[in-house]
């Protein structure tokens, strides 16, 4: 059976996000002056084989091996529409 | 004495390491793939600059992992000099060879010109034979080379700042003289034991003075220091 997990990785608070700074600058020249901030981050999404006991584990490290740069970014994983435990 | 010049798909610049390496500094280098699995009998390592694997979800994130970055670590755990420039710099991080990690330029543009450098910290393999103070100057090429590390003060008070960008007077107050925005104008860290240094500008690339626009060569300084270090003897460079 095919699932299909959900990772946003979005940069801690704090860390400096000139790409969002940009965006809401942009928005606000656009006549959105109610954005008071932007902040970008990634949507992955992973097409999973089967269901195993112990994915929610797995997927947790393949944000932190991979998909995601723990000194600067979290992530939240979803699964099937789910927040991952 | 042996170099390897590991080589991704996607690096630049490798040509370069590789010619100063061998015909500038006069330390045998050959290229090791990304896939291979071995340095060799390699006594030095250079990861060059370039976009490795496309720069894909993150700057190094995946060269990071390929297999000859575990041969790179074992080689640097064993306190193997390791020079990571640009590219590689990045790579080194993402590897978890060097701590923190390099974020998009504050100005959100790729940034290409030639930068003042002035060298402090601990010794390093590539920079002991530079008197400590001496302001180099080399070319920047970059779109993420704004330094983040979680905790600054410690990275400081254990010598780990090797590179800082200056003005060419050597003052750290010019904005201007600070190409991306990172913290602290750090240009190049090293690790704990000292022997992994990284750095964003390119020195490789300002090793020879016909390749300078100012008939500089400050960049050969790292490579001969290194040479020294091979050599085992104390040498001034630069």
């Amino acid at each position: 059976m095919k699932t299909i997990a959900r990772v946003f990785v979005t940069l801690k608070s704090g860390v400096l996000d000139p790409q969002g700074q940009a965006v809401a600058n942009a928005l606000h020249r656009l006549g959105f002056p109610e954005v008071k901030g932007a902040r970008i981050g990634k949507y992955i999404e992973l097409e999973l084989d089967g269901e195993a006991a112990d994915a929610d584990a797995r997927l947790a490290k393949m944000c932190e091996d991979l998909l995601a740069n723990t000194v600067i970014e979290e992530y939240r994983i979803e699964r099937d529409g789910k927040p991952s435990k | 004495m042996n170099a390897a010049v590991i080589r991704f798909p996607g690096s630049n610049c490798d040509d370069d390491a590789l010619h100063v390496l061998g015909r500038v500094v006069g330390v045998p280098a050959k290229f090791a793939w990304h896939k291979d699995a071995s340095l060799g009998d390699a006594t030095l390592v250079v990861i060059p600059g370039g976009f490795s694997y496309g720069d894909y979800l993150r700057a190094g994130a995946m060269a990071a992992h390929s297999p000859i970055m575990a041969a790179v670590k074992a080689f640097a755990e064993r306190g193997g000099p390791v020079l990571a420039i640009c590219n590689g710099f990045q790579i080194a991080c993402e590897a978890g060879l060097l701590p923190g990690v390099l974020t998009r330029n504050a100005s959100l543009r790729f940034v290409c010109r030639d930068v003042h450098l002035v060298v402090e910290g601990r010794p390093t393999p590539f920079t002991s034979g530079i008197p400590a103070g001496r302001i180099l100057r080399m070319p920047v090429a970059h779109a993420e080379g704004r330094y983040v590390h979680p905790d600054l003060p410690s990275l400081e008070a254990s010598g780990q700042i090797i590179f800082r960008y200056v003005d060419a007077s050597g003052s750290h107050s010019d904005l201007g003289a600070n190409p991306n925005g990172s913290s602290a104008n750090i240009a190049g860290i090293c690790n704990a034991a000292g022997n992994v240094v990284g750095l964003m500008p390119h020195p490789e690339r300002a090793a020879e003075p016909i390749l300078s626009p100012v008939g500089l060569a400050d960049g050969r300084s790292l490579f001969e220091s290194a040479r020294a270090h091979l050599d085992g003897v104390q040498r001034r460079v630069g």
